[in-house]
């Protein structure tokens, strides 16, 4: 059922060195042995002896004053071991750090709600008892009274002078604003042959919902101060950065401790204010807390993805289909709290012209609170969102004016010999092939059928589409774009950790700075260091997950943001290169001869010219760690070599908001065929192909399941997945029963094909590719599209298009319609 | 009387006889994670609708977060624990996912495993889409189900 395109020549588009060792080849998977047996260790598989189990309770209320806590029935309950209201955290803690200018840095923001709620679910009080069924009963016990207010759940009120506002401090619901302006946009719309007018897009809500929710398992040492958090937050470094002011205590006092995380697709990056609020307890209760989220509880408050309404654009076009530029007002929906927003306001810009060569651009962003969950991260974070609207630009500019789609994105696309590639706003598209890759898409989905294939639909009763997705998945964040937000932040760069040692018996050991949640670190790690050191994979041993108390990672570590092949490789690489010179210098003093006429093969460091004169690698570790006497006293090696991966950086122009954001741009070219009823709007999707292109590809296999992941991802939030809210702020899918994920039965037949552009700045020649820019959501829409044109041409405007919103198109084509307009010249 | 708020059950699992003392409202998951401390179950959900939780009971497969341990005084038990035919050994199941890369993070995988188990103890030659209705009831958020579905497609054949 599913198919890889394994071309006879394989699609390389720059021929790379020599292929040696196990780079580009499947080994077997690391991880999976612990994983099919029930072995892993997630955060709640932690026991500790007096553990005591937290349970929230969360405000009913999308909006109210908090007039009343009373705890005192809860904590009388036998068997209860204690509470935490937002008075004392308010006490205890300072308010998380802002990254917003005002008026959003005036939020106050708590680990726990003080004085006032400000969507459901939010966190009120914390019970803790012996067991977890204990605790929810106690937290029932807990009395609170509110005074309701009126609640705001449509950004474009968020404004209005009679709404309710969130944060008094604030002033009102904006959070930030920024005018990005690149080119000369006046003059392309002057040059343009037509102008086309889409009044309103909406990108809609919704997350990723990794299978295991979020929780941690705290330990408070009250001999040194310190905390050790074992959780599965998935970007330990930012958690920090926010946890110890807000605490009021130097990092070295945060133990972070993962081992193996249930998924995160970004949507596990912020759960600091719950780590705080466990931190407390544990120190308040003298005990282990073990804080385990219940799905309800995720839905209802963690890391919901922006919601992003376009209005106003206008798209410049010339006559035969040359794109100009664009120009858009963004207002995005943050929900309640800033955890890790406005980010959001900038991340987008990595991707700013999306896989086209216009040129001129202007986006004015705005963003607002609003009565729901937070927005954080989620798989594609930002740049799904403006890929999307670019992408919906690109169909209905085609639709409107009777061109060939792919014709318009062949004609528009930036080229490969344009690569590397500057665009408007100064990012580098490393390199890559996007019109190659549309016509593997196009081979993959069968283009030269697609006449027969409609007929043959048609002749069955259904309305038959074809659409295209073309995306980039942006990858090593440049931390300085978060200046274009604040000038006054003092983050740029990026950095990832990795420590290799050989110990004693010749174990070779890694250790990184990362939190996979799936992506197969130790697996491909272990492929790097292999083919440096001469040894299999085998004999590599990658310890699973991060501690702080390794020492091996730095401000940025974590998995997060398509990076890991660059960053976390590229400190593996740097480590087991800096090892590797280590044993060359030992193995010159033993073998008596220069480094430079040595190698490291088959676990052995040996002369090139006579591979007899070898020293095993296990006599190498046993030797400096343990058999050390008569070793010349200027031998500077240690056998235990860390490195830290600097991506190469400048820090952007603020004032232009110009310069490179992010080190790779892997890309993703889609392609969906779906047919319609066109009586109820059911629609299925009857073929699918997802084209990457990641240069260069460590391990082919894990690179595909990625690729696949991210195409479920997508296509669950193109036809099912909403966080959709009523007037009052009530959550309607707050949990799997109502929030819908694809199950076995909904994928369709699937086939993926991938060129291999290698980036011309990595130490690897790999890019970044975890997230996939979300290309499903917007195939399925291009597809849906042109599927439901012959039945009055209705605008697909809504990223999520569940088969209620297909028939509302079908039956009323013309609401859709009125949302564009085309004025030609 | 007072209402009684814990018994004591009797359950096999994986071919091993538990006594324990489980309040009355504990769901058979977590007396399963937290009781026996066999942390391969996980849970995903708490509607019933992921599947993480799937063991098989008196050769049944359930949900055991829609279970109480109490009612399952008596039961037999199988988890991913015991899959396995012998320490060293994988199930045909558990290597065929790891050769077909139907797992990442692995969360959803003991519930799949057992999921697949129970579909092939009845119907060893299951189809396609015989696997595809199999599965329904698991939800899987890294893989997209494909590789899941071939990794058992290869077993049934
Ligand atoms: S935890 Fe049992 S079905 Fe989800
Ligand atoms: S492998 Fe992560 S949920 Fe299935």
């Amino acid at each position: 059922m599913t198919e890889t395109l394994s071309p006879a020549q394989p699609l390389v588009v720059e021929e790379g060195e020599e292929q040696r060792g196990f780079a580009g080849t499947n080994v077997p998977r690391k991880e999976d042995k612990r994983l099919v047996q029930g072995q892993g260790v997630y955060f709640d598989d932690v026991k500790r002896h007096g553990m005591g189990y937290a349970h929230f309770v969360r405000s009913p209320y999308a909006h109210a004053n908090i007039t009343s806590i009373d705890v005192s029935k809860a904590e009388a309950l036998e068997g209860v071991y204690g509470t935490l209201i937002g008075e004392e955290v308010a006490a205890l803690t300072d308010p998380f750090f802002q990254l917003a200018t005002p008026p959003g840095a005036h939020i106050k923001d708590y680990a726990l709600a003080v004085g006032k709620v400000r969507h459901v679910g939010e966190p009120v009080a914390i019970v803790v008892a012996a067991t977890r069924e204990l605790a929810r009963d106690a937290a029932d016990l807990v009395e609170v009274d509110y005074e309701p207010l009126g609640a705001v759940t449509d950004a474009r009120r968020a404004l209005d002078p009679e709404t309710p506002v969130l944060h008094e401090e604030a002033g009102s619901n904006l959070s930030w604003e920024g005018v990005y302006e690149w080119g000369d946009v006046e003059g392309a719309f002057a040059e343009a042959d037509h102008v086309v007018k889409i009044s309103e897009l909406h990108f809609d809500r919704f997350n990723s919902t990794p299978l295991e929710c979020d929780g941690a398992v705290v330990e408070y040492n009250r001999g040194t101060g310190q905390w050790t958090i074992h959780t599965n937050n998935q970007f330990p470094g930012f958690a920090a950065i926010m946890m110890g002011p807000a605490m009021r205590t130097g990092l070295d006092k945060l133990r972070f401790v993962t081992q193996d995380i249930g998924g995160g697709f970004g949507n596990k990056i912020t759960s600091h204010p719950q780590l705080v609020a466990c931190c407390l307890l544990a120190r308040k209760l003298h005990r282990p807390i073990n804080w385990t989220e219940w799905r309800t509880e995720f839905h209802l408050t963690m890391s919901h993805g922006n919601e992003r309404w376009f209005l106003d654009t206008e798209v410049a076009v010339k006559a035969d289909g040359t794109l100009l530029g664009f120009r858009t007002k963004a207002l995005d929906d943050a929900g309640a709290f800033l955890r890790y927003e406005p980010l959001g306001g900038v991340i987008w810009a990595q991707v700013t012209p999306g896989c086209y060569r216009w040129r001129n651009v202007r986006l004015d962003f705005t963003q607002v609170v609003t009565n729901k969950a937070p927005c954080s991260p989620n798989r594609g974070y930002s740049r799904m969102q403006h890929l999307w609207f670019t992408e919906r630009m690109i169909d209905i500019v085609a639709h409107e004016l009777g061109l060939d789609p792919v014709e318009v994105r062949k004609k528009n696309y930036v080229k490969a010999e344009e690569m590397p590639y500057t665009t408007p706003n100064g990012c580098v598209y490393d390199s890559g092939d996007y019109a190659r890759m549309l016509d593997v898409a196009l081979e993959l989905i069968g283009y030269e059928g697609l006449a027969e294939r409609r007929a043959d639909a048609e002749s069955r009763g259904k309305l038959f589409g074809f659409g295209i997705g073309s995306t980039l998945d942006s990858g090593t964040n440049n931390f300085g774009q978060s200046r274009l937000i604040n000038p006054e932040l003092q983050f740029s760069g990026n950095n990832e950790v990795a420590t290799v040692k050989l110990d004693i018996f010749g174990e070779i050991v890694v250790t990184l700075g990362t939190t996979p949640q799936g992506q197969s670190h130790e697996t491909t790690a272990a492929i790097v260091v292999a083919d440096i050191l001469g040894v299999t994979p085998d004999d590599v041993n990658v310890r699973a997950g991060h501690d702080t108390y390794w020492n091996s990672h730095a401000g940025f570590s974590g998995t997060y943001a398509s990076q890991f092949a660059v960053t976390g490789l590229g400190a593996v690489k740097g480590a087991a290169e800096k090892l590797a010179g280590e044993i060359k210098k030992l193995g010159s003093v033993i073998l008596g001869c220069p480094e430079s006429e040595l190698e490291l093969a088959d676990g052995f460091v040996r002369m090139k010219a006579n591979a007899e004169a070898a020293l095993p690698l296990m006599a190498c570790g046993a030797i400096i760690n343990a058999n050390n006497a008569g070793l010349p006293e200027d031998l500077d090696v240690t056998l235990n070599a860390r490195y830290v991966y600097r991506p190469p950086f400048e820090l952007p122009d603020v004032e232009r908001k110009y310069g490179n954001l992010t080190l790779t741009y892997a890309a993703q070219v889609h392609a969906a065929l779906v047919e319609v009823d066109p009586e109820t709007g059911v629609y299925e999707i009857v073929q699918y192909a997802a084209i990457d292109d990641c240069g260069k590809r460590i391990h082919p296999q894990i690179v595909e399941g990625q690729v696949m992941g991210a195409t479920a991802h997508a296509l669950g939030a193109a036809t099912h997945e909403t966080f959709t809210y009523d007037a009052e702020g009530n959550l309607l899918t707050p949990n799997f029963y109502d929030y819908h994920v694809p199950h076995a039965m909904d994928m369709p037949p699937l086939k993926t094909g991938y060129i291999e552009s290698p980036s011309p700045f990595t130490a690897l020649g790999t890019k970044g590719m975890g997230e996939g820019g979300g290309a499903g959501i917007h195939a399925v829409c291009a597809a849906l599209q042109d599927a439901l044109a012959p039945r009055g041409r209705p605008v697909v405007y809504d990223s999520c298009n569940p088969y209620h919103r297909v028939w509302e198109l079908l039956q009323d084509p013309e609401a859709s319609r009125r949302r564009v307009e085309v004025i030609s010249k | 009387m007072e209402p009684q708020t814990s018994q004591t059950i009797t359950v096999t699992v994986n071919g091993e006889t538990y006594e324990r003392e489980v309040e009355a409202r504990r769901l058979l998951i977590h007396f399963i994670r937290d009781d026996l401390d066999l942390t391969g179950s996980h849970v995903g959900c708490d509607t019933g609708n992921c599947g993480a939780c799937s063991v098989i009971y008196n050769g049944q497969l359930v949900k055991s977060c829609m279970l109480l341990a109490v009612q399952a005084d008596g039961a037999r038990i199988e988890t991913v624990e015991g899959l396995a035919p012998e320490d060293g050994k994988l199930h045909a199941l558990q290597q065929s996912f790891s050769d077909h890369h139907a797992l990442q993070c692995g969360y959803c995988t003991p519930g799949m495993l057992m999921s697949a188990k129970a579909l092939l103890d009845a119907n060893p030659s299951a189809s396609e889409e015989e696997i595809r209705k199999g599965l329904q009831g698991n939800i899987c958020r890294c893989t997209g189900y494909w590789n899941i579905i071939d990794a058992v497609k290869a077993v049934a054949r």
